[in-house]
C-alpha cells in the first residue's frame, strides 16, 4: 500500500499516546525540582497598595516569594504585541503596558501579583494563599460595547477612552453610495461570543538554570518554541538566544492559546536564576479559564445592500473588538487583517467598507483562537446572507449561488486575492450529501411530532498558510512568516526531517514522512520528524493558521528537491550514467532503461564515505530550505446543518451535519477528516453552548467546566464529510490547509438552521435551550399580536 | 501520613503518602506513571480515568489512602506484552486521537463501557457510547472517531472474551 501523498496512513506517533508514554511538559521532573504557584488578583481593577509576604516566606518548604517590582528591577521587559496597527486617522495604536507581574495596577481577575516557589506543588499553593495583598478596588470596564462610553472607567491611563485603534478597510464613499441606492438593505446587530480555547492539557512550564554556563532551558506547552525563544530574548531580556533553549515536547492541543508567551514562563525562567532551582508551574483549569487568552468577543453592526436580482451591491461593517486588559501577541492582527480582509466571503461584492474599534477592558487578554478573525467574519457574512434571503423571500442557497465568485484569481475589495476555488461544486456536493430534496418531507414529519426542523447553510472562504513575509511586514507584522526545513539523509539511508512547525495533535510525524515516501518510495518507518526543540531545529515559526501544510511542508519539498538533485549527481557518478537518466523510486536509485541501480542506503553511504564523489562535491547529504509563500492559501467550504428544536424546552438537537470542503491537495485524508470533525465540534460549541461570562464587576462567572459548557460526545452528531479540490497554485504541493475550517464555517450553519426552525433571526450565540426558548416566546408574542 | 499498599498494573507497591494525596498524584508523582493525566479540577474532563478493582473511576477525585488494598489498572497496564489492547488498537486504526492528552482516559473509559454493557447484556449503540462518554472531554477529535473506535473495539473485545470462554 502506498504511503505517499493522498494515502490514508495510520499515525506513527499514536503508539506512545495510546500506551500512556506521551511526554508532556508536566510529566517532566528535574533533579531538585521546585514548584511555583501564582498569587492572582481577585479584582478586575485595583491598585495594589501592599504585599506582605512574611507569613508565606516563614512557612517550612517555601523557597522564595517574588513580586512584579523585583522583575522590573532586574530589567525583565514588558510583554509585547507582535503586530502594529495604524488607525484610520493615521495615528499609531495605543496599548497599555503589560508587566509580567503587577507593578501597581491589577487589570483583570487573574492578573499575576506574586509568585511563590516551594518544595512541593501543594505547599506552593497553600503558601500563595498566605501572601497578603492589599488592594484599593477601582471601577471596572468589562463589556466591549460599553468600553467607549463617555465616563467608562479607564483601563490604562495612556489609552484615552480605552480605544486602542480605530482601523478601517475598503472604500467608504463607494460603499455608502452603493447601499444608499440598493433595492434592499439587510441590517443586523451581531455578537460573536467570547470563548475559552480549552486545550485539554493545561499550560505548563519547567525552567532550568545552569549557573556555570549562564544558560536557561524552558520546557513549554508552546505551539512555536522558536518564537518563544526570540521574544523571551529580544523583548523580555531573560537571556540571549544562544543561552536559552526552548523545548516544546508533546503538547496537548493549542488552538491558538499556546502561541503566546505568558507571564508565567517569563517569571519562572527568571525565578530559576534567582533561586538556583528548576521550577515547575502547571496551570489548573481554573487558572486556565482566568488567564489563557480568550477568543472572539466582537459586537458588530452590519449592512448589506442588494439589487433587485439579489446581487450584493455593497457591504458595510462596524465592529467593536474586545482586546481585554492587555494586548497579547497576535491580538491586534486578529480583528483586523485576519477579519476585515475576509469580508467578501465567497461572494463577488463590488463595494466593501468597515471599521474596527479595538478596546481595552478589565478582562483576560483576547487573542487568536482557532480560526482567529475568520470565524467572526464568516459568522457575520453568513448570518447576513440567511437573513437577507428570508427578507427577500429567496432560497438561501440560491441567493448564495447568485453571488458566488466564479473566476480565479479573484481580487477582493479588501486586500486579498483568492487563489482558486469552485464554490458551486462544493455547494452541490453538500446539498447532495445532505439529501436536501427530502428536507420538506422530514420537516413535515417532525412537525407531526410537534418538533421544529430547520436547515442552515454556511459557505466560507478563509485565508490560511500564514503568511507571505513581505506582505505581513507591510501590514505591521513584527516577524516574517516563512517556514524552514532540514532534510538529513543518514549514512544508512534513513532520513530525519527537522521542521520549524510544531505538532500538538496535527500528526506531522506521519504526514511529513509521507512526503518522503511519495518522493523516494521509502517506507515512512525510515523517516523521523524532529520538531519542538530550539537546540535541534533551525529557526522556524511554529504551527497555527493552518500553516504547517501550505508553508511547512513546502519547505520540506524544497529541501527534498535539493537532496534529490545531489543524490542524482552522486548516483550518476557512481553508476557512470547521465544525471538526467537517474530516477529515484521504490527505495532505489536507478538508471532509466537499464538494470543499473544502487539501493538508497548505498547512496547514503557513498555520500558520507566520500570515497567516490564527483570532483569538487562536498561529502554528506543534508539540505536546508526556507519557504516564504507568495500568497495566502484559500480553503473554502459549504456546510449544511439540520436541526430539530423542541418548542416546549428550546432544546436543539443536530440531526445531521454535512461539510464539503476544498483544502486543495490532501496528504492524508484520515488526518484531514479528523481536523474537520474537531473544528466542526468547536464551531458547534461556540454556536450552542460555549461562552465566557463576566459579570458587571468583571468577575469571571464561567471559571470551571461546571460553568463553561464544553461540547460533549452526546452534544454532536457523526459528521458527513466530503472533499472537493482546487489545488493552490501558490505552493509546490497545492495544499490549502484544513485546521480551522470547521470552527470557521460551523457557527453560522448551526444558527441559521435554528433560525430557520424557529422563525426569527433574533438569536445570538450561544443558542442554549434558554436562549432558543426565549426567542420562541418572542415569535409567539408577535404572532399573537398579529 | 498513611502507609498504602496497592496492586498497580499487576505489581504490588507500598508507599507512605500524605493523607490528602489524590490517586492521580500518587500515580503520577509517587509511581511516575504519567500516562494518567489531569486536565481539570472539578472532576469533569476524564483525562484521569483509571480502573480500581475493575471499575472506571476518576483518579483526581479519589484519595490514595482510601484505596489501600485496591487493584489498580492504568493506561500503562492494559497491553498484553507487546500486543495492544483491542481498545488501544481501535483508537489507532480509527484515528481516535490527535493531541493524545484525553486519550488515556478515553481508552480506560471505553474499556469500562464495553465491559459493563457486556456484563449487563445491553446493546452498545452509537447513542449509548455518546451518552456514556459524558464524563470525558476531547477538544481535538470532535468525538466522531472516538465513538467509531469504541464501537469497533466492543466487537473485538467480545470476540476475545468468547475465545477465552
Amino acid at each position: 500500500m502506498s504511503e505517499g501523498i493522498g494515502a490514508r496512513v495510520a499515525r506513527k506517533e499514536d503508539k506512545r499516546f495510546i500506551t500512556g508514554k506521551g511526554k508532556y511538559t508536566d510529566d517532566i521532573r528535574m533533579e531538585n525540582q521546585a514548584y511555583a504557584a501564582f498569587v492572582r488578583s481577585p479584582h478586575a481593577h485595583a491598585r495594589v497598595t501592599g504585599i506582605d509576604t512574611a507569613a508565606a516566606e516563614a512557612m517550612d518548604g517555601v523557597i522564595a516569594v517574588h513580586t512584579g517590582p523585583e522583575l522590573k528591577a532586574d530589567g525583565i521587559g514588558d510583554i509585547i504585541t507582535g503586530w502594529a496597527i495604524t488607525s484610520k486617522d493615521g495615528t499609531p495604536m495605543q496599548c497599555g503596558v503589560w508587566n509580567p507581574m503587577v507593578t501597581e495596577y491589577a487589570r483583570y481577575v487573574g492578573d499575576a501579583v506574586a509568585v511563590v516557589i516551594a518544595e512541593t506543588q501543594a505547599l506552593a499553593r497553600v503558601a500563595a494563599e498566605s501572601v497578603d495583598v492589599s488592594y484599593e478596588e477601582l471601577p471596572a470596564t468589562v463589556f466591549a460595547d460599553r468600553a467607549l462610553d463617555t465616563g467608562a472607567p479607564q483601563v490604562h491611563a495612556n489609552v484615552p477612552g480605552n480605544l486602542i485603534f480605530n482601523w478601517e478597510i475598503g472604500d467608504e464613499a463607494r460603499t455608502g453610495a452603493a447601499i444608499e441606492g440598493a433595492h434592499h438593505v439587510t441590517e443586523l446587530n451581531i455578537t460573536n461570543n467570547r470563548l475559552s480555547p480549552n486545550a485539554l492539557e493545561p499550560r505548563s512550564a519547567v525552567t532550568v538554570y545552569d549557573e556555570a554556563e549562564e544558560h536557561y532551558t524552558l520546557y513549554s506547552t508552546s505551539q512555536n518554541p522558536h518564537v518563544a525563544r526570540l521574544v523571551l530574548s529580544a523583548f523580555y531580556q531573560v537571556a540571549p538566544e544562544h543561552k536559552l533553549r526552548v523545548i516544546a515536547p508533546d503538547v496537548g492541543g493549542g488552538f491558538g492559546s499556546k502561541i503566546y508567551i505568558y507571564p508565567e514562563e517569563i517569571t519562572c525562567l527568571w525565578a530559576s536564576m534567582k533561586t538556583g532551582r528548576s521550577i515547575k508551574w502547571t496551570s489548573d483549569r481554573s487558572e486556565a479559564f482566568m488567564t489563557d487568552a480568550h477568543g472572539r468577543d466582537h459586537v458588530t453592526t452590519a449592512k448589506m445592500g442588494f439589487d433587485e436580482n439579489g446581487k450584493i451591491v455593497g457591504f458595510h461593517v462596524d465592529t467593536i473588538a474586545n482586546i481585554g486588559a492587555y494586548v497579547s501577541l497576535f491580538a491586534t492582527a486578529t480583528p483586523t487583517y485576519l477579519y476585515g480582509t475576509l469580508w467578501s466571503g465567497t461572494y463577488d461584492i463590488p463595494a466593501i467598507y468597515g471599521t474596527v474599534r479595538a478596546v481595552h477592558t478589565n478582562t483576560a487578554p483576547v487573542d487568536a483562537y482557532r480560526g482567529a478573525g475568520r470565524p467572526e467574519a464568516t459568522y457575520m457574512i453568513e448570518r447576513m446572507m440567511e437573513t437577507a434571503a428570508r427578507e427577500m423571500g429567496m432560497d438561501p442557497a440560491e441567493l448564495r449561488r447568485r453571488n458566488f465568485i466564479t473566476e480565479f484569481p479573484y481580487q477582493t475589495q479588501v486586500l486579498l486575492q483568492y487563489d482558486s476555488g469552485d464554490y458551486h461544486t462544493l455547494l452541490d456536493m453538500a446539498q447532495k450529501a445532505a439529501e436536501i430534496d427530502g428536507f420538506p418531507e422530514r420537516k413535515a414529519e417532525a412537525a407531526a411530532r410537534g418538533m421544529l426542523r430547520g436547515i442552515g447553510y454556511s459557505t466560507f472562504v478563509e485565508a490560511c498558510g500564514l503568511a507571505p513575509s513581505a506582505a505581513a511586514g507591510s501590514l505591521g507584522a513584527g516577524v516574517g512568516l516563512w517556514e524552514s526545513a532540514e532534510v538529513r539523509v543518514n549514512p544508512v539511508g534513513t532520513i530525519e526531517i527537522l521542521t520549524g512547525c510544531h505538532s500538538h495533535g496535527q500528526g506531522h510525524e506521519t504526514t511529513f514522512a509521507q512526503l518522503v515516501a511519495d518522493r523516494f518510495g521509502l517506507p515512512i518507518e525510515n523517516v523521523s520528524i524532529l520538531h519542538g526543540d530550539t537546540d535541534k531545529v533551525q529557526f522556524g515559526m511554529g504551527t497555527y493558521g493552518s500553516r504547517s501544510g501550505p508553508v511547512g511542508m513546502s519547505a520540506v519539498m524544497l529541501a527534498l528537491e535539493k537532496v534529490e538533485e545531489k543524490a542524482k549527481k552522486i548516483a550518476a557518478h557512481v553508476l557512470e550514467a547521465s544525471e538526467d537518466d537517474i530516477v529515484i523510486e521504490g527505495g532505489e536509485v536507478k538508471v532509466a532503461g537499464t538494470d543499473k541501480a544502487m539501493a538508497w542506503h548505498e547512496l547514503g553511504l557513498a555520500a558520507y564515505t566520500g570515497h567516490n564523489l564527483p570532483e569538487g562535491m562536498e561529502p554528506g547529504l543534508k539540505e536546508t530550505s526556507f519557504f516564504d509563500p507568495v500568497n495566502f492559501s484559500f480553503p473554502s467550504g459549504a456546510l449544511i446543518c439540520e436541526v430539530e428544536v423542541d418548542p416546549e424546552t428550546g432544546v436543539t438537537e443536530i440531526i445531521q451535519f454535512t461539510a464539503a470542503d476544498d483544502f486543495g491537495v490532501i496528504v492524508n485524508p484520515m488526518i484531514v477528516e479528523g481536523q474537520v470533525h474537531g473544528g466542526l465540534t468547536q464551531g458547534i460549541g461556540q454556536a450552542m453552548c460555549e461562552g465566557v461570562v463576566y459579570d458587571g464587576d468583571g468577575q469571571l462567572v464561567t471559571g470551571s467546566y461546571m460553568d463553561y459548557q464544553m461540547p460533549r460526545a452526546s452534544d454532536v452528531p457523526s459528521y458527513t464529510v466530503r472533499h472537493g479540490s482546487t489545488p493552490s497554485p501558490d505552493n509546490p504541493l497545492g495544499i490549502k490547509g484544513c485546521g480551522e475550517a470547521g470552527a470557521i464555517g460551523a457557527p453560522p450553519a448551526v444558527i441559521n438552521a435554528i433560525v430557520d426552525a424557529i422563525g426569527t433571526q433574533d438569536l445570538q450565540m450561544p443558542a442554549t435551550p434558554l436562549a432558543v426558548w426565549q426567542a420562541l416566546q418572542t415569535v409567539s408574542a408577535r404572532q399573537a399580536a398579529e | 501520613m498513611s502507609n498504602v499498599k496497592m496492586t498497580v498494573n499487576g505489581t504490588t507497591v507500598t508507599r507512605d503518602v500524605a493523607d490528602n494525596t489524590l490517586l492521580s498524584d500518587f500515580l503520577r508523582e509517587h509511581l511516575r506513571l504519567t500516562g494518567t493525566h489531569v486536565g481539570c479540577d472539578t472532576s469533569q474532563c476524564g483525562t484521569c480515568v483509571v480502573h480500581v478493582d475493575g471499575r472506571a473511576i476518576k483518579s483526581c477525585t479519589a484519595l490514595a489512602a482510601a484505596l489501600d488494598g485496591s487493584d489498580i489498572t492504568t493506561i500503562e497496564g492494559i497491553k498484553d506484552g507487546a500486543e495492544l489492547h483491542p481498545m488501544q488498537a481501535a483508537f489507532k486504526t480509527h484515528h481516535g486521537l490527535q493531541c493524545g492528552f484525553c486519550t488515556p482516559g478515553m481508552i480506560m473509559s471505553g474499556i469500562d463501557i464495553v465491559n459493563r454493557y457486556r456484563e449487563e447484556g445491553k446493546e452498545l449503540t452509537e447513542a449509548a457510547i455518546r451518552h456514556e462518554l459524558e464524563g470525558n472531554i476531547c477538544r481535538c477529535t470532535g468525538y466522531h472517531n472516538i465513538v467509531k473506535a469504541i464501537g469497533e473495539a466492543a466487537g473485538n473485545m467480545s470476540d476475545l472474551a468468547k475465545a477465552a470462554e
